[in-house]
């Protein structure tokens, strides 16, 4: 089903471009050795390089080259084994060369694809291009009335420019492409994804059209969304914006817009007079670089499992359902965690324990899988019990509870509070007898037609067997003899 | 004149270097004259010629992963103008 | 006159080997020339005590038998490019007030390892944008020749402070730079050796950039030999450089044989240019002769796109320059005009703080990169360097190296050739082709012009060919015989 916003006069389409900056995991910068980790003293983490002091040259890190083409591999993109830097121009207090050392006529990263599982069917999303940059340092304006601060420690950390062609079409589809795009690059190891602590930052370019065109009209740029919810909000705003612009005859103008979270739209950045002309040119205190086939070949080889491949092996290894597993592959963490849960268990029951069960025990408390009050190994005893009939998933509820209130392991509970199913067929022949002649009346409304009441029969031989009885067996028996 | 005063006007803006107003016309002359005589260089057929890509005949050097630089705050900041405690300063910027 | 001052590099080092002085009496001797040389301007920055103290500290090696290296205890001067730890550094520029670097460049750390002594940062022209140093923010240099008509000459640029306290003795060698000349045509202004290494032999760490892809360093002295001497210790692979060379450096000293029978030496016919003076065509020719009874074989070259090297020069350092200059914005070192906006602080302190040339400079840069211009300029000069390298390439297959003069002309008055920076160019017409090549490439002062003035004698070799350079430099150098010494050590004030 296509997004359309309904406008006054005719039904227009949103065409949707993201660009994504993903900081490089590294130890070092991209071409100075000073440390990466996120939040340390101010200045601390500045090489004379990157404060741009005068005479300071680059060099660059090989891991960084690396991280860039094993990303453009999991893009399924094409490798340029030929690419150069050179220096974006332009004047910001945080850039302190005065430019931005960049690719930009040779990225080292070519065409991609991310593929989307939307509800109506998948959807293949073009990349445009990937290529290394350096990030620029921290300009702090509340901290004083007059002036503003800055820090130049994320000055020249590792960033990959991830550019889509502009396949995209509502907001629904900007927040999956995000979230494959983020789950890969988890995967890989080569970004953490993290988008509250910025490293991962995503512009979006939004233009619309009437839904019978075929052009491209004029974009605008919602730069710096920090979130992948306020990427789809600051979506949907600009979009019925410009259609709103064009219904009452104005034309949207190419400009750059932030997202004011708090009321929820994007306002036109102050005004910047002419679009900037940053006057790219190869950066000669560097070399092209150059990469051999090969080099290409052993980062291929030596890849991790991929979302995709994952997710096919999740269906066909554990029984999952394709939606199931669309849902565990997301993340990596959460891929890592039923996976210990399933091996050598049932697939099915497994996904459903951690995907109704567990989940929700986590927006609960608010806890993320890796923080997960039951570890996988307990999960995966639980999903055992079950399997092997010694309790029921009835009760099984009651010991995942306990499991998360108290940290017991499943089998101490299940001892500890005797909650072991009963499957003795004479203990449950009892139970059942018991109440049915203790409940004529009710017996004979069901043999009068009734048949729902099974159901509450069922309940009365829980009772009595303190919900412990095996209910298929509690349940064949009762037609049995309801039935005479 | 190859360079009028509104485009020397606009490069000012672009170097971010203030150009008195009295003094925009001579240097709109002399950068007139410098890329005049430049334009020979158009005499040359340079059609099948690559650019020079870099000086060096060599391989890119890289480097290891390794952090071996920075921690130094106060070498860094030794020479700032307003500096307030570990921090550079400027006249706010506004976004 | 002080006789420590008058010796070569080879022969104080000799002294020194022997016992005959100690350093810190050689360097006394510089430190009292230096002061009584003031008025030639030279120095940005005078570091006499530091310069003492380094004199001592190389004696105390020298007593323990454990001398640093080839310089140890050598009075040299550092162009105020160079990024001296805990000295102030300036590239002669009003931008970079105050500026005193936490850190030292490897070139000017590479001279200290070697156990040289530094009397101080030397004036050039502003960010090494210049052909007479007459830009420095500091105010111009005087050239230490001059001639009886009242006028101060200029010491060429852009390292025109180095070239002028070596040719003054006031310092027994210079660290310089040369981006398109500016070590070899202040050095044949001032009568002196000056030396442009194959791009990549010294390391650009710490050095104030200006073009990148053309900066390099190089020794200015009063001889070959000193200048093979010095490099050695200046010369060297940096990993801090991505441009830097792996090319192992060999002795240089060793290669001056004497010998250069067989070797083929090119002649240009390009650099023959319209309107070349008859003394500029006498010494070259001259310059011929001498090689040719030596043994060497003059063949004539065509290097066809020569002409073109000034303009592609003065597209290409200007872009790169416009690049490099941006990071001088006030904001983390040197000159800050407080203003209102960071716009305004950004435009006032660059407005000040930039001279007129390195104004131009940015601007035509900047032009020459911009939207619409790129192809036309850059890429196009990027286009023509080829051409001029390959020009070089096929000519370097017949000859060993090429003979051509440094300057087109003799050291001009200070003032004159200001009215159009064109003009002021063309100084640069024979120099700046080698340096677009990246070739290596040396000064020889060789006569005099009609005025009395001195004149340079130009070789260029292939790349990292250093060694011939200074074989055939030391044979032109013996048979030129130049012993002329400037106006300014025989007047009577000293």
């Amino acid at each position: 089903m296509t997004y359309l916003i309904q406008g006054k006069t005719n039904d227009w389409e949103v065409v949707i471009g993201l660009e994504v900056h993903a900081q490089i995991i590294s130890d070092a910068k991209l071409f100075s050795g000073a440390a990466t980790s996120f939040g340390a003293e101010p200045n601390s983490q500045v090489s004379l390089v990157d404060a741009g002091m005068p005479g300071m040259l680059p060099v660059i890190n090989e891991f960084c080259i690396q991280q860039a083409v094993r990303t453009g591999l999991g893009l399924d993109a094409k490798i340029n084994l030929h690419s150069v830097f050179e220096r974006k121009n332009y004047f910001y207090p945080d850039l302190p060369q005065g430019y931005q050392i960049s690719q930009y006529l040779h990225p080292i990263v070519g065409e991609g694809m991310v593929r989307l599982d939307m509800p109506d069917g998948t959807r293949e999303i073009g990349v445009e291009r990937l290529h290394m940059e350096q990030d620029a340092g921290k300009s702090i304006h509340d901290q004083d009335p007059n002036r503003t601060f800055i820090d130049l420690n994320r000055s020249g950390v590792a960033l990959m420019e991830i550019v889509s062609k502009p396949d995209l079409r509502s907001p629904e589809e900007a927040g999956a492409y995000l979230r494959k795009l983020r789950a890969i690059v988890q995967y890989l190891g080569t970004c953490d994804g993290n988008m509250e602590q910025g490293s991962l930052r995503c512009d979006a370019n939004v233009s619309v059209r009437p839904s019978d065109s075929d052009e491209l009209r004029t974009r605008a740029e919602i730069k710096n969304i920090n979130s992948i919810r306020f990427v789809m909000q600051a979506i949907e705003y600009e979009a019925e914006r410009q259609v709103d612009v064009y219904e009452t005859g104005g034309s949207v103008v190419q400009e750059t817009r932030l997202y004011d979270s708090d009321r929820g739209e994007t306002r036109s950045m102050r005004s910047k007079e002419d679009a900037h002309d940053y006057r790219y040119f190869p950066d000669p205190d560097l070399l092209p670089i150059d990469l051999t086939p090969d080099y290409v070949e052993e980062i291929k080889k030596n890849l991790p499992e991929l979302p995709d491949a994952k997710k096919v092996r999740f269906i066909s290894e554990y029984g999952v359902t394709e939606s199931d597993a669309g849902i565990l592959v997301a993340d990596q963490e959460t891929a890592q965690y039923f996976e210990v849960v399933a091996s050598g268990r049932d697939g099915k029951l497994a996904a459903n324990w951690v995907i109704h069960e567990l989940f929700g025990v986590l927006n609960k408390v608010g806890k993320g899988i890796t923080d997960s009050p039951i570890v996988a190994d307990k999960l995966g005893n639980l999903v055992d019990l079950i399997s092997n009939r010694i309790i029921s998933s009835r009760i099984a509820k009651d010991v995942f509870e306990e499991m998360v209130a108290k940290g017991k392991d499943p089998g101490v509970i299940v001892k500890e509070k005797g909650l072991k199913q009963i499957t003795d067929a004479g203990e449950i022949e009892t139970a059942v007898n018991n109440v049915i002649a203790d409940n004529a009346d009710q017996v004979k409304k069901f043999r009068e037609g009734n048949e729902k009441l099974v159901g509450w029969f069922v309940g009365q031989v829980m009772k009595k067997t303190q919900g412990k009885a095996n209910p298929q067996m509690v349940n064949e028996l009762l037609l049995e003899k309801l039935k005479g | 004149m190859a360079l009028d005063e509104a485009t020397v006007r606009n490069i000012a803006k672009l170097a971010r270097i203030k150009v008195p107003e009295n003094e925009v016309p001579t240097l709109a002359e002399e950068l007139s004259k410098i890329i005049e005589w430049i334009e020979q260089l158009n005499e040359v057929d340079t059609e099948n010629v690559t650019p020079m890509t870099s000086m060096a005949e060599m391989v890119m050097p890289k480097r290891a992963d390794k952090v071996t630089d920075g921690n130094y705050p106060d070498r860094v900041l030794s020479n700032a103008p307003n500096p307030e405690g570990p921090f550079y300063t400027v006249p706010k910027v506004v976004e | 006159m002080s006789k420590l001052t008058d010796l070569t590099i080879a022969e104080a080092r000799d002294g020194l080997v022997n016992r005959k002085f100690s350093s810190v009496e050689l360097t006394d001797a510089h430190v009292n020339a230096v002061e009584a040389a003031r008025d030639l301007n030279a120095f940005v920055t005078e570091t006499l005590d530091l310069a003492i103290e380094r004199a001592k500290a190389s004696d105390d090696r020298r007593a323990k038998g454990k001398p640093a290296g080839g310089m140890d205890g050598i009075p040299i001067a550092v162009k105020d490019l160079f990024c001296t730890e805990g000295v102030l550094t300036t590239a002669s520029s009003h931008i970079l007030d105050g500026f005193i670097p936490p850190y030292e460049s490897t070139v000017s750390q590479n001279l200290r390892d070697a156990g040289s002594v530094m009397l101080g940062k030397t004036n050039m022209d502003e960010f090494a944008m210049g052909s007479a140093n007459v830009t420095s923010f500091y105010g111009a240099v005087k050239n230490p020749w001059y001639v009886n008509d009242g006028k101060d000459r200029v010491p060429g640029g852009s390292s025109g402070g180095s070239a002028a306290a070596v040719a003054a003795n006031i310092s027994l060698g210079a660290a310089g730079s040369d981006t398109g000349g500016s070590i070899r045509q202040p050095a044949s202004f001032c009568g002196v050796v000056g030396m442009k290494p194959t791009y990549g032999r010294c390391s650009r760490w710490g050095m104030v950039a200006f073009a990148s892809s053309l900066d390099q360093a190089g020794p200015l002295t009063r001889t070959v030999r000193d200048a093979a001497i010095m490099l050695q210790a200046m010369a060297g692979h940096d990993s801090k450089d991505s441009t830097s060379s792996t090319e192992p450096v060999p002795n240089f000293e060793a290669s001056i044989t004497g010998e250069i029978k067989g070797l083929k030496i090119g002649i240009p016919l390009e650099y023959r240019i319209d309107g070349m003076s008859s003394e500029i065509e006498g010494l070259w020719s001259q310059g011929v002769e001498m090689l040719k009874d030596a043994g060497a074989e003059p063949v004539e070259v065509s290097l066809p796109h020569t002409k073109y090297a000034l303009p592609t020069y003065y597209i290409v350092a200007p872009a790169e320059a416009s690049s490099n200059l941006a990071r001088y914005d006030g904001v983390r070192y040197g000159l800050r005009v407080d203003a209102e906006t960071l716009d305004e602080m950004y435009e006032t302190t660059r407005g000040e703080g930039f001279g007129q040339e390195v104004r131009r400079r940015i601007m035509i840069g900047a032009y020459v990169l911009s939207a619409g211009y790129y192809d036309a300029y850059y890429v196009k000069a990027q286009k023509l360097r080829t051409l001029i390298l390959k020009d070089f390439s096929d000519a370097f297959k017949k000859v060993d190296a090429i003979l051509t003069p440094t300057t087109p002309f003799a050291a001009f008055a200070i003032g004159e050739k200001m009215d159009d920076p064109v003009q002021m160019y063309i100084n640069d017409v024979f120099t700046v082709p080698s340096s677009l090549a990246g070739l290596p490439a040396i000064t020889v002062p060789a006569g005099l012009s009609d005025e009395g003035l001195p004149l340079g004698l130009h070789l260029i070799t292939k790349p990292f060919g250093e060694e011939t350079l200074f074989c055939v430099a030391d044979v032109l150098e013996k048979l030129v015989s130049f012993h002329t010494k400037p106006a300014y050590l025989s007047k009577d004030a000293r």
